[in-house]
Order: C-alpha cells, then structure tokens, then sequence
C-alpha cells in the first residue's frame, strides 16, 4: 500500500527536518495533538467568568465535571486526587483516534509505540498508587487468598499485571489499524475520495468507545490498587 | 456491527493479499509458493474462526444485558455502561486475531530465518 500524503511530513521538510518526519510520522502527529489541546485549554481558560459562565466554561465544565463524577463513582472517595492522570488519557486518545479520520493527518494511536508508553504509564501509576497507600503492606495483593499459596499466586499475578499492558496495547492499536485499513480500502478500491464518508459516524463512535475502555480500566487497575486486599 | 466490520477488513485484506501474493510468490521458487500458499490459508481461516467466536460471545452478552433492561428500565444507564464495557473486552480478543494475522501477511520477520533453519530455499 503506498504511502499517503501528511501535512506535518510536508511541513518538517520545509523545515528540512523531512526525513524524521518521515520515519516517525506518528511522534509528528502526536506533537500536532498536544498543541490543539494546548490551545484549546488556553482558549478555554481564558473565557471563564465567575458569576455568569460562558458557552466553552459550560462545555468544559461538563466534560471535566463528568469524568471526576465517574472516575470517583468507581475509585471511591479516595480515588479523587488520581483522575486528571486518567481523564487526560481519556481526552487525548479520542483527539488521537479521530485524527486518523481526517484526510493528511495519520492517527498516532494507529502505531505500536504510542499505545505501549500510555499503557506502561497506566499500569505502573496504578502500582504506585497502591505502594504509597498500602506501604509495604501492598504484596498482600499479589499473594492471593490463601497464604500457603503464595508461592503459586505470586507470579500468576506478576504475569497477569504484564498482560494488562500488552492488551491495552493491543486493543487500542487493533481498532484503530482496523478503522484505518478500512478507510484505505475505501479510498483505494472505490476510487471515489468520499467514499468513507457513510462509515464515519460508525468509526467516530469506535473512537469514542475506545478511549472511554482505555480510561475504564486504568480507573479500574487504580481502583483495585487503592481497596483493601481479600 | 463492530465485529462485521472488523470481518469485512479481514476479508479485503486477504483477498487484496492473495492476489499479490501469487504473483510475487511464484518468482521465488516451489517451495517458498508453498510456504506462501500454506500462511494465506492459515491466515483466513485463524479470523474466520475469532469472529465466530466473537459473535457468540456478544451475542450472549446482549441478550442478558437486554434481559435486564426488561425487568428494571430505571438500571437501563448503568446496564448500557456495563454492556459497551463488556463488548469492547470482548471484541478486543477478536482484533488480537486479527493484529496477528496482518502480522503474517505484512510482516513476518522470522520468515527467511526460519526457512533456511528448516532447509527451505526461500532465498
């Protein structure tokens, strides 16, 4: 399949930065993510008025709003002072996954490597988590419920916490290379450049849907780090 | 729906695939053709057989996530939560299937290793 056209590729060769743009066009996208989010918290922050609030304040409220109401809902009370962590996840994967929508941008959750740093950060910030709370206290969660058993449970679990990982990775990277393939195809066999179009709500809704998993189970791998072992 | 259009690409692929595949592979020898012929078929057959899995699965699930909403429509916005949650793991274990099998249409890196381990002529 050959290669198609991005803008930011395009852009860093003006700059003659063409051929690390080239190599890694999803680092390039990714840094296009950053700075519309950037932005778009500079412009929201700018418009807050405290006693009649604007149009974006209502928006952004909702949506910061509602993810602290549902992250605290599954985490506990306790569970409060972690959520920006998995609500910015959350924010970031659907910009990433829908950029793969539009034409000239590539989405930088299509690439093995942003999916395995997200979901290392994920994972290993749900351990440190319960190590703060618990202490030393804390491999009372890998034992399981019986003591004599430990010996048999301890590496079940160490295993099980890797493979939490590797299937964050691999379900978000899967979706989002399926949703691309299937816009390739469209475009290649159809030979219409409208021809996705129909799919779109189909694909945005598949966008949605795996960025709310991705914050689901990071909420959830915290949550089970912060309760009291069995 | 989800899982249909993840079947639909599989099937695309492979049959885009397919058609390459032949021609490149009969340049290379008898035996690499046959080590070509044997990955495609394997590869079509291995999704085939997720998604069928997949679907019962889901299928499953919805019935007793609908089944739930009958008895008690006040639960029906946590049932729904739980319902996409449970899908989307579900799914998930069909697109491992399907990452695997672009894997071995598109990238199988032990490919040549492998086959002049095993006395094959792959060049």
């Amino acid at each position: 399949m050959e290669h198609p056209i991005l803008f930011m590729t395009v852009l860093f060769e003006k700059i003659g930065l063409g051929e690390f743009a080239h190599h890694y066009p999803q680092l390039v996208n990714s840094w296009l993510a950053m700075i519309i989010l950037i932005l778009m918290a500079i412009w929201a922050k700018s418009s807050i008025r405290p006693l009649v609030p604007t149009k974006v304040q209502n928006v952004w409220e909702l949506i910061i709003g509602g993810l602290e109401e549902f992250t605290v809902d599954i985490t506990g009370e306790e569970g409060r002072p972690y959520y920006p962590l998995v609500a910015t996840l959350f924010i970031y994967i659907f910009l990433c996954n829908v950029m793969g929508l539009a034409p000239g941008l590539m989405a930088p959750t299509a690439n093995l490597n942003t999916n395995l740093s997200m979901a290392v950060v994920g994972v290993i910030f749900a351990e440190f988590v319960g190590l703060k709370k618990h202490g030393a206290k804390y491999i009372r969660h890998y034992t399981g419920p019986i003591l004599p058993l430990a010996i048999l449970f301890i590496p079940i679990e160490i295993i099980g916490r890797l493979a939490r990982i590797l299937s964050l990775t691999f379900r978000l990277f899967g979706n989002i290379v399926a949703k691309e393939l299937i816009i390739g195809l469209l475009i290649f066999l159809a030979g219409a450049y409208l021809a996705p179009v129909p799919l779109y709500f189909l694909f945005i809704l598949l966008c949605f849907i795996q960025a709310f998993i991705f914050y689901m189970l990071c909420t959830m791998y915290i949550a089970g780090a912060i309760e009291e072992a069995h | 729906m989800r899982t249909k259009v993840a079947l639909l690409a599989g099937a695309l692929v492979l049959a885009l695939t397919n058609l390459a595949l032949a021609q490149e592979a009969a340049a290379v020898g008898p035996t690499g053709l046959k080590f070509f012929i044997t990955t495609v078929f394997v590869a079509g057959f291995g999704i085939a057989i997720a998604a069928f899995g997949g679907s019962l699965g889901q299928g499953w699930g919805l019935k007793s996530a609908v089944e739930g909403i009958a008895r008690n429509p006040e639960a029906s916005g946590k049932i729904t939560v739980t319902l996409l949650i449970g899908l989307a793991m579900i799914e998930s274990l069909v697109i491992y299937t399907l990452v695997v099998e672009l894997i071995l249409l598109y990238a199988y890196p032990m490919a040549k290793p492998l086959a002049k381990f095993v006395g094959l002529e792959v060049g």
